[in-house]
């Protein structure tokens, strides 16, 4: 869409300024959605606890940051060099690597400092990441206090607006956590098969899509592997199937991407 | 006075009649016993999140060197407890060892180092007060989604025992601090354990509180 369309209302004779860069493609099929595309050129974001470098299954990372706050004050640390401090922040980008090879992958890591505190860190890295444009977050994780959930729900608006996805793990628990609760991310629950490219369209949200999550074979410290279970390790399956089809088709809004999501779901017509 | 403190103060004051740590101390050992029953499991532990000093520190455990555990602490973002705490995400992973680094110190200090973890933060509205792990769980098929429900139903349990333990733990705090109001929780306590007594001080006390409450 032109730069100069006035935001709030359309002309008449607007309608014909409106070009969408794609032909309706009729049919969204699998093979329209991803098919021959490697990851390349899509920037994708793990904010978690960081990523390993240089692990077998993960491969290069293009950029490592890690948040902390003191006080009001934000610090970016530009160049971190902690690695990851669990194996979590690891597990996911290998997930998010082994669907899309050629993928950009940057770890933007909010988790280390402890427990005091987390939930500020968690908002000022999604922050500083939708900043940064990246096509793709991946957020296994969430938080409980209720203080931030106007802000996340804010900043998660912002990156729906700015074009970038973010791809939120579901709780599998009935509590209220943030922001994978929000329509404007994409959340992601688990289930039970074995094949990486099924996933589910759940037409009762808030969980939108159930990707593999069980027993799952993931990266983990120290160039190891470990076989994993929970919704955190879904939601990079559907980060790294988001990031294959903008790869493809760079011009998809977050709209449009949830769309071609839906209709190559393994429950709707357009998985083959 | 803040609703904070109101509710300390209210708290003590039922803790004064009532007692409890020991009782929620019970609840959890009893919810980690059937938690590694069900599960079939070596051991389970719950673990208290200490805000004051951003730790994670074992409350109850139910596995051969339980009594020793208790107790323990380390720091709240160390390993999978750590992780599962701050993320507020369950996570169930097998084969913990294949990590050389995976929280083996804190292992190794509890005595025992698993080769599979359950781990689910215990959240309490919009706190999370801790962590219910289950450790060793017998590998005889693929772990199932509704195994990770169970979980989280424990969990739920887990986190309303702990919660009752805090605010025990916070009554017993007002009842022995020297603040203003101390006194009040301490006199819940006198009264409570006079009842019965024949001597008429409690009556006469009782009188004097409602004189008392009638001139505030």
């Amino acid at each position: 869409m032109s730069e100069e369309l006035p935001a709030w209302s359309l002309s008449a004779e607007g309608a014909e300024s409106i070009v969408l860069p794609e032909e309706w493609p009729g049919e969204i099929t699998r093979e329209w959605a991803w098919g021959g595309a490697t990851g390349a050129g899509a920037r994708v974001c793990v904010l978690d606890s960081g990523i390993e470098t240089d692990h077998p299954l993960v491969g290069a990372v293009q950029k490592s940051v890690a948040i902390s706050v003191e006080g009001e004050e934000v610090i970016v640390e530009d160049n971190d060099t902690a690695g990851d401090l669990c194996g979590h922040g690891t597990a996911c980008a290998g997930v998010i690597r082994s669907l899309a090879p050629d993928c950009e992958l940057v770890s933007v890591r909010v988790l280390g400092a402890g427990y005091t505190g987390s939930g500020a860190v968690l908002l000022e890295g999604l922050r500083w990441a939708i900043e940064q444009g990246y096509d793709v977050i991946n957020m296994s994780l969430s938080t409980t206090k209720q203080k931030f959930a106007s802000l996340l729900h804010e900043l998660a608006d912002t990156a729906y607006f700015r074009r970038t996805m973010l791809v939120a793990s579901a709780h599998n628990m009935p509590v209220e956590s943030y922001p994978w609760r929000f329509s404007s991310v994409i959340s992601v629950g688990s289930h039970e098969q074995e094949d990486p490219y099924t996933y589910y369209y759940n037409p009762a949200p808030p969980v939108e899509f159930f990707a593999r999550g069980v027993d799952v074979e993931v990266a983990w410290n120290g160039g190891g592997r470990l076989v994993c279970t929970g919704n955190s390790f879904a939601t990079p399956h559907i980060a790294g199937i988001a990031a294959l089809v903008l790869s493809k088709h760079p011009e998809l809004t977050p709209f449009q991407l949830k769309s071609v999501l839906y209709l190559t779901a393994s429950n709707v017509g357009g998985a083959r | 006075m803040t609703e904070g403190a109101g509710n300390d103060l209210r708290a003590a004051v039922a803790a004064g009649v009532l007692g409890s740590e020991e009782q929620f101390r019970a609840l959890l050992q009893s919810i980690v016993d059937v938690a590694r029953a069900i599960f079939k499991a070596k051991a389970a532990s719950i673990l208290l999140l200490d805000a004051e000093t951003d730790e994670l520190v074992f409350e109850a455990a139910a596995d051969e060197a339980s009594e020793s555990l208790i107790g323990k602490r380390f720091p709240s973002s160390t390993g999978i407890a750590g992780f599962v705490l701050v993320s507020r995400q369950p996570l169930v992973i097998e084969d913990v060892l294949a990590d050389p680094r995976f929280s083996r110190e804190t292992a190794e200090s509890t005595g025992f180092v698993p080769k599979g973890l359950m781990a689910v933060p215990l959240l309490h509205e919009e706190n999370a007060l801790g962590v219910l792990e289950v450790l060793d769980r017998p590998r005889e098929a693929r772990f199932t989604l509704a195994e990770m429900e169970l979980l989280g139903l424990f969990a739920n349990q887990a986190a309303i025992g702990l919660d009752l333990l805090q605010r025990a733990r916070r009554a017993q705090r007002a009842l022995r601090g020297d603040g203003d109001l101390g006194v009040l929780a301490r006199v819940a306590e006198a009264l409570e354990n006079r009842r019965g007594e024949e001597d008429g001080s409690r009556e006469g006390a009782l009188r004097l509180l409602a004189e008392l409450e009638k001139l505030l």
